[in-house]
């Protein structure tokens, strides 16, 4: 039994404050970071590894969009090494590995096991998450998923995208890619669900004294929702690809129509599952972006309340919107009616989120550090995401924008303008916290408008690619869409020549930066892991905190 | 593209369980008469669909008269000895009208559904999402500017105003019954067809198009992308400016009478695809073992062009779609070419009467809208296969370096 075992079941008796001096000592490298059970060294992995997944999955649109840049195959031949049909299913294989590597392996890992494992339980006055154990074996799931998925692209590679529809995914891919793909995100998904029921039953029973549901902080509020839809949605996408891997294996029908089967069933199983992922990906944004603008506006949050339950309702009306991805699938005309009104609710709490943030700031005193930059970006940018799903919401008017890029313009501005925005909001937000040490602030201003712009110049144009008509997940294009995709690309340059400031304030900070005192960011940062040193104790709270 | 015959073979070779899909695409019927099948290859296409059948087209049509094998889609058509199949007039693009054209909104709309839609894309939806978007930005750069630290070093400690927390609630929803009026009539009107003219079926393959005339005697025809000049194989029929662009253009459009009310029945015979043509505001999803219902009724003559919408495999960017809109008497002349009948004796001229004598039409579609889930009894049928020749070309795309 490790010391964080034994402290998070005795927290309690630890109340005198000579214990203080034990709350630092830590294990060995190995056992320290191979058989962890503190929360804060769990985060840690779970932060290193999904910079290195976002990584891999930056480099990969990085080959999609030099592909991309000009009509004809250009490179796809030399990359994959094979030619004709080979080489175009290449092409299919990034686009899958691109969307699943960033969906399950940088984005959930980054908000969820990385900002979620560091600071729930620190902002809940807890000591450690309630299972620590269970905690380590949700981070060690995630790597050997990874490892399948990367292994997959030897074996052929899964090239269905990442929803893997099937029949496309069960007759029309033999060979083990796509099983591998499969079991990998069995084994993220499994992860994902321990995580899920620990940091539920944290939240629930290891708040400190005082601390109740409604003084919870809205990243814990954030978090606390995303539990639940992981908790609620996973089991149904783990039964889609149970089914998938079962036709593809052992003679079922599930979706298959020969057998009596029905391919639209996996798309009714994914998309339930599907359409809270994309919310268990942007609400812990949400609840980041919340205590950022809280901080450097120097005010409480406007409409805490209101903010709460605008999460719970956009979770909740998030199960139940599903099919409006599936509005070309031959759905009868009620149900698309259905579909579309029932959708466009969620634009109801998204908009009380949106003015509340700004509301956070009128009559404010701001100062516009880096979290800030990346948080007033994301407000914006989630907006005209937000705007463009009001758009695909109609049923009619998707008939056209389906599969198109208008489509891919709509959820990267959600996702990789809204939560990665958050991310990178959460990273230089808790930097100083987690390392101890600040970031170099002119790089960090740098990395923000640098990519900032990088990443507009890529997506807008998308728009309007969409809007005549292109279709999505193609290597090559009719050359009336040339124009637009080439800016893309070179939207793509400079947002990675952000991606270089970024990563060069990482190493300068981590061996240079200045020491960051418990607090780097003034009275406006009222949450609890601002009252700990910087960073916080290896265990912290052996004296509950008392939340007035 | 380093080596064209390499590829050839190895695609012929990795064609085996693509035959195996295609062969379920035959119907009983028959299938187009390879002596039918259209060249515009050699002979400049006049611009106007209404203007008379040109001889010229076909004397220059290749003459062998080799049975369709692999690598020789739509090049075998000895067509001059048969005036029946006098090739029909194949219309050139109207640049901006069928086909993208590098802009920033919707293409042209030539179907009212469609028309209706971007009214309420353009008219509607536009707006309101700007007024937001810059409503917010507006906002934004206003709280920045004048809530910055030194011009407000004291901030205020509100945290709540219900009355304001009740607008913004009510305000998008109001918002949005405005969007939901026109939204949900716009549904309604593209699931009521009115009585069809014709009926095509539409039959999705890795990665070709089957479309079938079932009130035409059944005719079928394979719709392959033709390839760029520098990518064909001896005797293949490559692209040329006037089959349209790059990518988009095919060697057999599917045709389809002006002002006739056109019920497509969309299924696959392999993996999901989807069939979509922008200008016309279609896009229906093609499913094995599915029957979906789509329509459209397009006035003027002209080409358009889609693309593929669903993703199906290695060459999901190289199965477009065109449809060829044509006179009533173009029409029945392209029937005729293919082998097929007009329905009735006055049918070529009278949409009533092409619709009189569809009962099958009526009978086989689903409810408007409906999908009918059927047991696929042809996906794993074990008839031979029909000579696929125009399937299995190699229609990869890639463009001469």
């Amino acid at each position: 039994m490790t010391d964080s075992t034994a402290n998070a079941l005795h927290f309690q008796g630890h109340d005198a404050p000579g214990h203080a001096h034990d709350a630092d000592h830590k294990p060995a490298f190995f056992q320290r970071w191979f058989m962890s059970t503190n929360h804060k060294d769990i985060g840690t992995l779970y932060l290193i590894f999904a910079i290195l997944a976002g990584v891999i999955g930056g480099a990969i649109s990085g080959l999609m969009r030099a592909e991309l840049a000009q009509p004809g195959i250009q490179y796809l031949e030399a990359w994959s090494g094979q030619e004709g049909d080979a080489a175009l299913q290449f092409w299919n294989v990034l686009i899958t590995a691109h969307g699943l590597i960033m969906v399950f392996f940088m984005v959930m890992p980054a908000m969820i096991g990385g900002f979620g494992n560091w600071f729930i339980p620190i902002m809940i006055g807890a000591p450690d998450m309630a299972f620590p154990r269970m905690n380590n074996v949700s981070f060690w799931l995630i790597v050997p998923a990874f490892l399948l998925l990367l292994g997959s692209a030897f074996v052929g590679g899964a090239g269905n995208g990442w929803t893997l529809y099937a029949p496309l995914s069960t007759y029309g891919s033999p060979g083990p890619a796509v099983d591998m793909a499969i079991l990998s995100l069995h084994l993220a998904g499994a992860s994902s669900i321990l995580g899920a029921i620990n940091f539920i039953t944290t939240i629930f029973n290891m708040r400190a004294p005082g601390m109740t549901l409604h003084k919870m902080p809205l990243f814990v509020w954030s978090v606390l929702v995303t539990a639940f839809l992981l908790l609620l949605a996973l089991p149904v996408l783990a039964a889609a690809i149970t089914m998938l891997l079962t036709d593809r294996n052992f003679g079922t029908a599930f979706f298959d129509a020969a057998g009596g089967g029905n391919p639209i069933l996996y798309q009714h199983l994914f998309w339930f599952f599907g359409h809270p992922e994309v919310y268990i990906m942007i609400l812990p944004g949400f609840g980041i972006v919340s205590q950022i603008i809280a901080t450097f506006s120097r005010k409480p949050v406007f409409g805490y309340l209101g903010m709460a339950y605008a999460m719970v309702a956009i979770g909740v009306v998030g199960f139940i919107v599903w099919a409006h991805h599936m509005f070309t699938t031959g759905l009868d005309v009620n149900t698309k009616m259905y579909f579309t009104a029932a959708t466009m609710v969620i634009a109801v709490p998204t908009g009380i989120k949106i003015f509340s943030w700004i509301a956070t700031m009128w009559g404010g005193s701001m100062s516009y550090k880096t979290p800030m930059l990346w948080s007033i970006g994301f407000i914006f940018m989630f907006t005209v995401g937000g705007v463009t799903g009001v758009v695909l919401a109609n049923g009619g008017i998707d008939n056209y924008m389906h599969d198109t890029y208008y489509v891919v313009a709509h959820f990267h501005y959600v996702l990789s303008l809204g939560a990665v925005f958050g991310l990178f909001a959460g990273f230089y937000y808790w930097f100083p916290k987690m390392s101890g040490k600040m970031y170099n602030e002119t790089l960090g201003q740098i990395h923000f408008w640098v990519f900032f712009v990088g990443v507009n110049l890529l997506f807008f144009p998308m728009h309007f690619l969409g809007l005549d008509g292109m279709p999505r997940r193609i290597p090559d294009y009719p050359d009336a869409f040339a124009w637009y995709n080439h800016l893309a690309t070179i939207g793509y340059m400079v947002m990675a020549a952000g991606m270089v400031a970024f990563f060069v304030n990482l190493v300068v900070s981590l061996i240079g930066g200045k020491p960051a005192g418990d607090n780097p960011w003034g009275e406006g940062a009222t949450t609890l892991e601002w009252t700990l040193p910087s960073p916080p104790p290896y265990h912290q709270f052996e004296t509950l905190p008392k939340i007035d | 593209m380093k080596s064209f015959q390499t590829m050839i073979a190895m695609v012929a070779l990795a064609a085996s369980p693509t035959l195996a899909f295609a062969q379920t695409a035959a119907p009983p019927a028959a299938v187009a008469n390879p002596a039918a099948i259209q060249s515009g290859t050699t002979a400049p296409t006049p611009p106007s669909v209404d203007g008379a059948v040109p001889a010229s087209a076909t004397a220059a049509a290749p003459a062998p008269a080799t049975p369709p094998v692999i690598g020789q889609a739509g090049a075998a058509a000895p067509a001059a000895s048969d005036p029946a199949a006098a090739p029909f007039p194949q219309a050139t693009p109207t640049p901006g009208i069928g086909l993208p054209d590098g802009r920033a909104h919707l293409q042209d709309q030539v179907t009212e559904v469609g028309q209706d839609a971007a009214w309420m894309h353009d008219v509607v939806l536009m707006p309101i999402i700007t007024i937001i978007t810059l409503f917010v930005l507006a906002l934004l750069l206003w709280v920045v500017f004048r809530y910055r630290r030194s011009a407000n070093p004291t901030p205020s400690r509100t945290s709540h105003n219900t009355w304001l927390e009740v607008f913004w609630t009510l305000a998008p929803v109001v918002i949005l019954l405005i969007i939901a009026v026109p939204s949900i009539k716009l549904l309604a009107k593209q699931y009521s067809p009115p009585p069809a003219d014709l009926t095509i079926k539409v039959i999705g393959n890795q990665w070709y198009w089957t479309y079938q005339y079932p009130d035409n005697g059944d005719f079928e025809l394979v719709s392959n992308m033709l390839k760029e000049p520098g990518q064909v194989t001896a005797g293949q029929r490559a692209r040329v400016d006037a089959d349209g662009p790059r990518l988009l253009a095919v060697d057999e459009r599917m045709v389809v009478p002006a002002g006739a009310v056109v019920k497509l029945i969309v299924t696959s015979a392999d993996v999901i695809h989807s069939f979509a043509v922008p200008a016309f505001w279609t896009k229906m999803d093609a499913v094995p073992g599915r029957l979906n219902e789509t329509w459209f009724k397009v006035d003027r003559p002209g080409v358009y062009y889609g693309q593929c919408s669903e993703l199906c495999g290695a060459r999901h960017a190289f199965m477009p779609i065109a449809v060829e809109v044509v006179s009533r008497p173009q029409f029945a002349a392209w029937v005729a070419s293919k082998g097929g009948t007009m329905p009735g004796a006055a049918g070529a001229n009278n949409p009533d009467a092409t619709k009189a004598e569809s009962p099958a039409t009526a009978a086989t579609a689903p409810a408007e809208g409906a999908t009918d889930v059927v047991g696929d009894a042809t996906l794993n049928a074990t008839v031979p296969a029909q000579p696929v020749a125009q399937g299995a070309t190699v229609n990869e795309g890639t463009q001469a370096k």
